[in-house]
This record gives C-alpha cells, sequence and structure tokens, in this order.
C-alpha cells in the first residue's frame, strides 16, 4: 500500500519562485539628487519579504512532494547575491535576466518569456515588492500566460496536478481550485514566520556550486517611468494629552482634527 | 471618448471606494474632455453613481474572479482614454491583469489626481511610504488604480440611467468556497483604525479594543508579532509587510513604532499613540499621544467618546 505522500510523490515537479531584490526593511531611503531614482548608497538589499515566504512554501511542497525549486530575477548583476542566498537556503537553481526594467509590465513580459520556454508546474511571485510597491507583476504575468491566478494567497496545497488556493480578500477569504500550473501572489500566511530559514553553512557552500544562469534580456522599453521621488513632508510636533484627561483628546480630535 | 470607471460593491451596494473611483474618473474627464461610464455588476440606482459624476451606467454581471473580470473589462474599455479602479483587494488584481492584456501603462499605489495629462502625470506612494514618487504614463487608455480613501470625493446631484449588456468572463479557476466576516470593516478601506500591538500581553485583552472601534465605526489591526503568535489573524496585521492602511484616524495602543510597522500606517491623516514608553519611537509619527497604560487609558476613552456621540 502506498501512503498518501508516495502516491503524490513528484519528482518531476518543477517550481518557479520569483523574486526581488529590495531594501532592506530597516533601510533609510534617500533619493539621487536629480531626484530621478533611488540611491543605493548604505542600503543593503535582501529578498522581498513576501518572496521569502513564497520560497519556504516551494520548499515545503518539494519536500513533500518532490520537485525541482528555481528562483529568478529581471535585474542587473548586483542583484546576484540575493540570488546566491535563496540557493543557499535551498533553491536548486537560479536564473538571472539580464536587464534593468524600466516597469512592471516589462519584467512581466521577461518573465513570461522564460517561463513559456521553460515548463513549470507552480509559479511563485510575493504579492508584493517593498521597493516599488507596486503589485502588479504577478497577475500581469498570470494575464499574459492566461493562467489561472490567486492573489494575496495565504494558502496553498498541490495533489496532483490540481492546486487549491486560499486567498484573503476584503473581509474575509475566497478558496481556488485550479488545475495548474497557476500563478500565484503570496504573502505571511502560506508559511508561518517560524518557517523562514535562515542559509546555513552547508547552505552557503553548496550555493556556491549551484547553477546561476544568465539570460539576456529580450524585451525593451516600457509604458512608466519615474518623473521624480520626494520624500513625504515631515509630521508636526506630536500633542500630548494627559492620560487622565481623555475628554481633551476627544475634543481635540473633533474640533482640531476633525477626524471624529 | 471616454474614461471607463470599475464600481465595486459589497452586498449590492455601491462600495464607498467606488463613489470615489467614479469622482477620480470624473475629475480625469473633464481635464481632457471625455465623459465617464461606469462599470457595475450591482442593481442599486445608476443616479448614486451619477450624482459621484457618472455620465453612463453599464450593468453587467461580473465574472468571479480578477481574470475573468479584467477581459470583460478590457471588451468594455477598448476605446477608452483610461481607466479608473479602485486600489481595493479585488482592484488590487483586476488592475495589473487588464494593463497585461491591453498593454496599457499602469500606476498603482496611486495617491492623486492627474497633475497634468499630456504627458499623464500622476503621485504614487513608494518604498512602503517612505517616498512619492511622480510617474508618466504613456501609451493609449492608462490605468490609473488608487489607494482608497486617499483622495477624497464630492457629492452632487446627478440622474443616471442604467444600461444592461452582457460580456461573457472567461474564468480560469473555480471558485470553491468564501467565508467573509459579516459587519466587519474592511481595513484597507476603512476611515478609522484601531490597532494594537504586543503591549496588550494577550489575546484575551482584545475586547476593549474591540469597543474602541466600534464606537469609532472603526476597522481592527494589529503589528505583526500579534498576529505571528495568533493572538490576531494574519488579515490584521498591518505594516511594510502587510495592509497598508490611510485612515482619517489611525490609534495605536501598545505599539512601539518600528520603522516596518510606521512604513504601513504613515499615510493616516490622524495619528493617536497610546504607549506606557514617553520613549516609544511612535510618538515621533504621531498628532496626538498619551502615555499611559492601554488598560487604563482605553476603557476611559471608549466612554468618553460614547459621551461625546451621545451629545453630538
Ligand atoms: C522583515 C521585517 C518586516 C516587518 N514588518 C512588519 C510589519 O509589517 N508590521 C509590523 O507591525 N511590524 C513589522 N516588523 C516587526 C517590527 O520590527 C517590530 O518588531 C514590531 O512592529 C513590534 O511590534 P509591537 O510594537 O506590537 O511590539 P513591541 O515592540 O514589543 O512594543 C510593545 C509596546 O507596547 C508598549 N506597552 C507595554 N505595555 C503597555 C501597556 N500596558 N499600555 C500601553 N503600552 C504598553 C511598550 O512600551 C512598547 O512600546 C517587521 C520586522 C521585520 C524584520
Ligand atoms: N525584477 C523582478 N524579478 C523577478 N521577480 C519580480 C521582479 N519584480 C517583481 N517580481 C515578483 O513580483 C512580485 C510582486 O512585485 P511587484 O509587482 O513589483 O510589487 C514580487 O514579490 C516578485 O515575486
Amino acid at each position: 500500500m502506498h501512503s498518501n505522500l508516495e502516491a503524490n510523490h513528484n519528482p518531476t515537479m518543477n517550481i518557479l519562485v520569483c523574486i526581488s531584490h529590495v531594501p532592506d526593511t530597516t533601510a533609510k531611503i534617500n533619493f539621487t539628487a536629480d531626484g530621478t531614482s533611488l540611491d543605493p548608497a548604505g542600503v543593503q538589499f535582501v529578498i522581498n519579504p513576501y518572496d521569502e515566504f513564497g520560497l519556504t512554501k516551494a520548499l515545503h511542497l518539494k519536500e513533500a512532494q518532490g520537485g525541482s525549486i528555481t528562483v529568478i530575477n529581471v535585474g542587473p548583476v548586483t542583484t546576484e547575491p540575493t540570488l546566491r542566498k535563496a540557493l543557499a537556503i535551498g533553491a536548486d537553481k537560479a536564473v538571472r535576466i539580464d536587464a534593468t526594467p524600466m516597469d512592471a509590465i516589462t519584467v512581466a513580459k521577461e518573465l513570461k518569456n522564460h517561463i513559456e520556454a521553460n515548463s513549470y508546474d507552480v509559479i511563485i511571485c510575493g504579492q508584493e515588492s517593498i521597493d516599488y510597491n507596486g503589485q502588479q507583476v504577478p497577475a500581469m504575468l498570470a494575464a499574459m500566460l492566461r493562467l489561472p491566478f490567486a492573489n494575496a494567497c495565504v494558502g496553498l496545497s498541490i495533489q496532483n496536478s490540481t492546486a487549491t488556493a486560499t486567498s484573503e480578500i476584503d473581509g474575509g477569504h475566497a478558496t481556488y481550485e485550479a488545475t495548474l500550473p497557476m500563478v500565484i501572489g503570496g504573502k505571511k500566511g502560506l508559511v508561518e514566520e517560524k518557517d523562514l530559514r535562515i542559509p546555513n553553512m552547508r547552505g552557503i557552500m553548496s550555493a556556491r556550486t549551484k547553477p546561476l544562469e544568465v539570460v539576456a534580456s529580450s524585451e525593451n522599453g516600457g509604458l512608466t517611468y519615474a518623473v521624480a521621488f520626494k520624500k513625504p513632508a515631515g509630521k508636526a510636533e506630536v500633542k500630548m494629552v494627559d492620560a487622565d484627561n481623555v475628554d481633551e483628546l476627544v475634543r481635540l480630535l473633533h474640533e482640531e482634527a476633525k477626524a471624529i | 471618448m471616454s474614461i471607463v470607471v470599475f464600481v465595486e460593491d459589497w452586498n449590492g451596494a455601491y462600495k464607498k471606494a467606488s463613489y470615489e473611483a467614479v469622482g477620480y474618473g470624473k475629475n480625469w474627464a473633464s481635464m481632457i474632455g471625455a465623459k465617464v461610464i461606469a462599470v457595475t455588476s450591482s442593481e442599486a440606482p445608476a443616479a448614486e453613481l451619477a450624482s459621484y459624476g457618472a455620465d453612463h451606467c453599464i450593468q453587467i454581471s461580473l465574472g468571479q474572479t480578477a481574470m475573468g473580470i479584467a477581459g470583460q473589462l478590457e471588451a468594455l474599455s477598448a476605446d477608452a482614454l483610461g481607466v479608473v479602479i479602485a486600489g481595493t483587494s479585488l482592484g488590487r488584481s483586476v488592475a495589473p491583469a487588464l494593463a497585461a492584456i491591453k498593454e496599457s501603462a499602469l500606476s498603482t499605489n496611486t495617491i492623486s489626481l492627474p497633475l497634468g495629462t499630456s504627458p499623464l502625470h500622476v503621485k504614487r506612494g513608494a518604498f512602503s511610504s517612505k517616498g512619492i514618487e511622480t510617474i508618466e504614463l504613456s501609451g493609449a487608455s492608462p490605468i490609473i488604480s488608487f489607494v482608497p480613501n486617499s483622495i477624497g470625493f464630492e457629492n452632487a446631484n446627478g440622474e443616471g440611467v442604467m444600461e444592461s449588456q452582457e460580456i461573457a468572463s472567461t474564468e480560469l479557476l473555480q471558485v470553491v468556497g468564501t467565508e467573509v466576516a459579516s459587519g466587519k470593516v474592511a481595513l484597507p478601506e476603512a476611515e478609522a483604525v484601531v490597532s494594537a500591538g504586543r503591549g496588550l500581553k494577550g489575546p484575551e485583552n482584545w475586547g476593549m479594543i474591540e469597543e474602541l472601534a466600534e464606537v469609532l465605526g472603526a476597522a481592527t489591526a494589529c503589528s505583526k508579532p500579534v498576529s505571528d503568535v495568533g493572538w490576531r489573524p494574519h488579515s490584521e496585521h498591518v505594516g511594510q509587510t502587510g495592509i497598508q492602511v490611510n485612515p482619517n484616524l489611525y490609534i495605536a495602543i501598545g505599539i512601539s513604532g518600528a520603522i516596518q510597522h510606521l512604513a504601513g500606517v504613515s499615510a493616516s491623516k490622524t495619528i493617536v499613540v497610546v504607549n506606557t514608553d514617553p520613549e516609544a519611537p511612535f510618538f515621533k509619527a504621531a498628532d496626538y499621544g498619551i502615555v499611559g497604560d492601554a488598560f487604563e487609558v482605553v476603557p476611559k476613552l471608549v466612554n468618553a467618546l460614547r459621551a461625546f456621540k451621545a451629545a453630538s
């Protein structure tokens, strides 16, 4: 008799995890003197936090059912340490599409070209990159590939060629069923915080010899472009209210802030 | 010559963000001399949309998923000069899907009306509210998806006519179930948010937070560690890696104000912080602050607000 796990063992399951390379969450953000781009000086870059959940989910899927994990980034050579880190965490192979994309639609097209030339069963993206806060690439990719799509995905299970995905929707959750391949835009819940892995020494050593393939860009141009970046205006000094005088807070919220 | 606006409903009634979307469309359309076409699956009166600026209202049976809806909007926006979609959880999937199908420029997380229309420039939040980007959208039929509650809108009088159309939707996945907490204010669109952190000590202490939220008609939220340990559901986690909110009023109770938390809430118009520690970094980002114990301050605040509501 086969166990459930064996029956569902799928050594050929190909998982793609799309990774964006973003400033660390604690980074102080500055812009270049001409205001048209991020000033990377002193900024540490990391795997986009949403993609860490996706990568860990991919490891769980592989551990339970077999398969292989490719991580991909569309970006210049400076993103390679981020891909190496994903390899150290446990991905099998990395691909970098050598481009400095202008906008999400260009990223999605590059990813689409790669996906069409290879075959993947699940394409895991994060819901959002915390740099430009686009929330665009995953849905664009799904639409371009005409594949089923679950955004804000907080649960994913796969049985043979059927995926069941749970998404956050306004005020609750929706559950979807789809035939693979499918694209997800994942977030915390896909796996839990405590499940996230940090590279260990063995992982770091083996990452050095895992393949990191560099592919030439196949798209150019774009439809949007950054004219200027500014920092938001600073806040005025906080007004302190005595803990024994909450009526004063209610008055200020009503009369001054017009918030109630 | 039209701007197409996607109008979402909630149990048949138009969402507040949808009125804002129509108002956005109206402002944009008047800059370029176009008409506003509102597309909805609701059968609520067209006059309600007209009063925010819709010139035509089209009622269709919308698809069940973002992909299905994006396909229908493509058909309806073939000659549109632009499309407006509120950044609700559905809108945030529909807008990029539509942009990909139409090959249109898209600005998400938009926080301003068009600054100019040739070329089309808008402002959008970037770097988790640590930056504001002015973005240029080129090409035909650009799409603007804005942050709910960031634009504001005006209500006027208008009469609208609803025209029914049929456009099939192609669904790529099957919805096998939805579960929605009834009566709850959806966080991304809430006008007021009451949020609490580790300072509350345990999940059993959220009763007073819910009470405060109820008096204010607010949604409840929490810091990341609170949802990580399961005191509150993930869906309440706000911040850089959670939901980003920009209500008129954000009340933070027992939250230290770490940079990652602030990244998701600092766009709120008025911020109130209650914390025992006068050095808590959150006070630097606040408009009003109370140094005090949540277990004493929150019940008092609930009473004071009840009295205020009763008197006004
Ligand atoms: C990659 C990454 C992403 C992150 N993303 C997010 C995110 O999206 N959102 C987020 O919130 N965090 C995020 N964090 C975590 C963040 O750094 C902080 O750890 C977190 O916000 C702290 O939560 P807290 O304020 O509830 O808890 P604490 O920092 O423990 O603060 C508790 C506060 O409560 C006060 N307090 C204690 N008792 C009382 C009382 N009786 N009454 C009133 N006040 C009291 C204390 O003075 C203290 O200021 C992220 C971290 C990382 C590394
Ligand atoms: N340059 C990129 N290379 C690879 N994947 C990306 C890239 N940009 C975005 N993604 C993926 O798309 C998700 C959402 O990103 P965005 O649409 O930029 O907010 C990310 O979490 C990644 O999974």
